[in-house]
């Protein structure tokens, strides 16, 4: 492929630092939570729990969900900061409280392609995190579209599951992240980022 | 101000108090000697990899960096899974003017007094891998004051508060891809990840890119601190020449006379482009 990023390249990329345990009076933001506003029809909660390699919560996480809209496109609206109270942005932004959950109100994205499966992409910085995680929540109710998605396809059938958020008794989904051990959550690598 | 009160201090890490962090009299009882020496040998282990996979040191910290304690149960322990960017994660969050109000880049006016401390302005130009700027994008920015406290419940470093101070700021970048923050420069501040840890002094900043593949958040130091060699975060950067990428410089033209002192510093995000990059080692490597 021509002109390949490098990292040694003429443009030196500026590397990560861990966000630290001192985030929590600057980056949540009122309406960080609320992707979609909670009167909206298909409004649903998007939630879940981190926890760390001996099993525990991490009480000190920072959360931010990015997706497409219902119709699988990308949204383009203004408005992630400072809420309307009608807009759906599709990017939240919550830090997990002191047992490591997590919730967002959102709207279930759509499929981008027939031959892909709707997701929403999920990072995770944390105090002892040096660089942020990269994930994806598909969703359970979506088996078809799941089996015929080329990127879950890749992934070591014992590890799929971790990507899988679950239908919840209230209509939601959970998307708990396991950051090391049993049950390890798939993190992503993307083509054409370095590590 | 929100979540004044969420983390917990660095002590419980959501470790096991392994014998090497026992505390006595409010002091862990490990050493700089053996973090600095686990330093070392991290970096030669990482450097020996690369050499060994035939590439370059990695531009970003191993999440496996143990001389900084609190990634011991929290760096997964698999390799990374490759994935194809979607559209979704090739585009970012538009953020914008509207988002964002012009006084928030100054954090020296947020309150009714003026803050104490030394008046520095920090300029630069956010480009993403091609060299191409970051237009209309949100930077954050948060940090301790003078004395080097931060606004946070848990932070129980025993150094005034400046109710003059908050330490958080907002920007939105201009066409250039430019910003520009007036705040105060922040001080050193002791950590318990081993006996008599400092910080070196560093305002926290979050970028957003053109694709959210480029999300950063990172850390800017100032030059000639003499803690460097000795802080496992700064120093769980293995390449050394990545590492001084984050360090302002200081410029003349930048300072105001009879006002502030100016640092610049530029910032380089991943390339926004799908473009094929062989994957690095495991983390565990």
């Amino acid at each position: 492929m021509p002109d390949t990023p490098s990292p040694q390249g003429p443009f030196l990329q500026t590397p990560s630092q861990t966000v630290g345990p001192f985030f929590g009076y600057a980056l949540p933001y009122p309406g960080g939570p609320d992707v979609a506003p909670p009167w909206h029809p298909d409004a649903v909660r998007f939630h879940g729990t981190v926890y760390d390699g001996a099993g525990d919560p991490v009480p000190d996480a920072v959360v931010e969900i990015w997706h497409a809209d219902a119709a699988g496109r990308p949204i383009a609206v203004r408005g992630s900061l400072e809420r309307d109270g009608h807009g759906v942005t599709g990017f939240g932004r919550t830090a997990v409280d002191r047992d490591g959950h997590y919730a967002f109100t959102t709207i279930k994205p759509g499929a981008a392609r027939p031959d892909a499966a709707p997701h929403v992409l999920v990072t995770v910085f944390a105090r002892g995190l040096t660089h942020h995680l990269f994930t994806r929540a598909y969703f359970a109710d979506e088996d078809e579209r799941n089996a015929r998605d080329p990127f879950l396809a890749s992934v070591d059938a014992s590890r799929r599951g971790t990507l899988i958020a679950e239908a919840d008794a209230s209509g939601g989904y959970r998307f708990d992240i396991r950051l090391q051990g049993d049950g390890e959550t798939v993190f992503l690598q993307f083509e054409g980022v370095a590590r | 101000m929100t979540d004044i009160d969420r983390d917990e201090p660095e002590i419980h890490a959501g470790l096991e108090p392994a014998a090497d962090r026992v505390v006595v009299g409010g002091q862990p009882t490990l050493e700089q000697a053996t973090i600095s020496a686990e330093i070392a040998e991290r970096h030669r282990a990482v450097r020996e990899d690369a050499s060994a996979a035939g590439r370059a040191v990695p531009v970003h910290p191993p999440r496996d960096f143990a001389p900084y304690r609190s990634t011991t149960l929290r760096h997964p322990t698999h390799e990374l899974v490759r994935a194809h960017p979607e559209e979704i994660e090739l585009v970012s969050p538009a953020f914008g003017h509207t988002d964002v109000a012009a006084e928030e880049g100054d954090l020296t006016i947020q309150h009714t007094g003026e803050p104490l401390g030394e008046r520095i302005i920090v300029t630069g130009r956010i480009l993403d891998g091609d060299g191409r700027p970051v237009r209309n994008q949100l930077v954050e920015i948060w940090q301790a004051n003078a004395a080097g406290r931060y606004v946070h419940k848990r932070d129980q470093h025993p150094a005034p508060l400046d109710p003059n101070f908050t330490g958080v700021g907002r920007v939105i970048t201009g066409d250039d891809g430019g910003y520009r923050l007036t705040t105060i420069k922040p001080g050193a501040y002791p950590w318990k990840n081993h006996r008599n840890a400092w910080r070196p002094a560093h305002i926290h900043f979050s970028f957003f890119g053109s694709a959210f593949t480029q999300r950063l958040i990172t850390q800017m130091y100032f030059p000639g601190d003499p803690l460097f060699a000795l802080d496992p975060i700064y120093q769980s950067i293995v390449d050394p020449a990545a590492r001084e990428r984050l360090v302002a410089r200081y410029d003349h033209d930048v300072s105001e006379p009879e006002w502030a002192l100016g640092y610049r510093w530029d910032v380089v995000l991943t390339g926004s482009r799908a473009t094929w990059m062989e994957p690095e080692d495991a983390d565990h490597a």
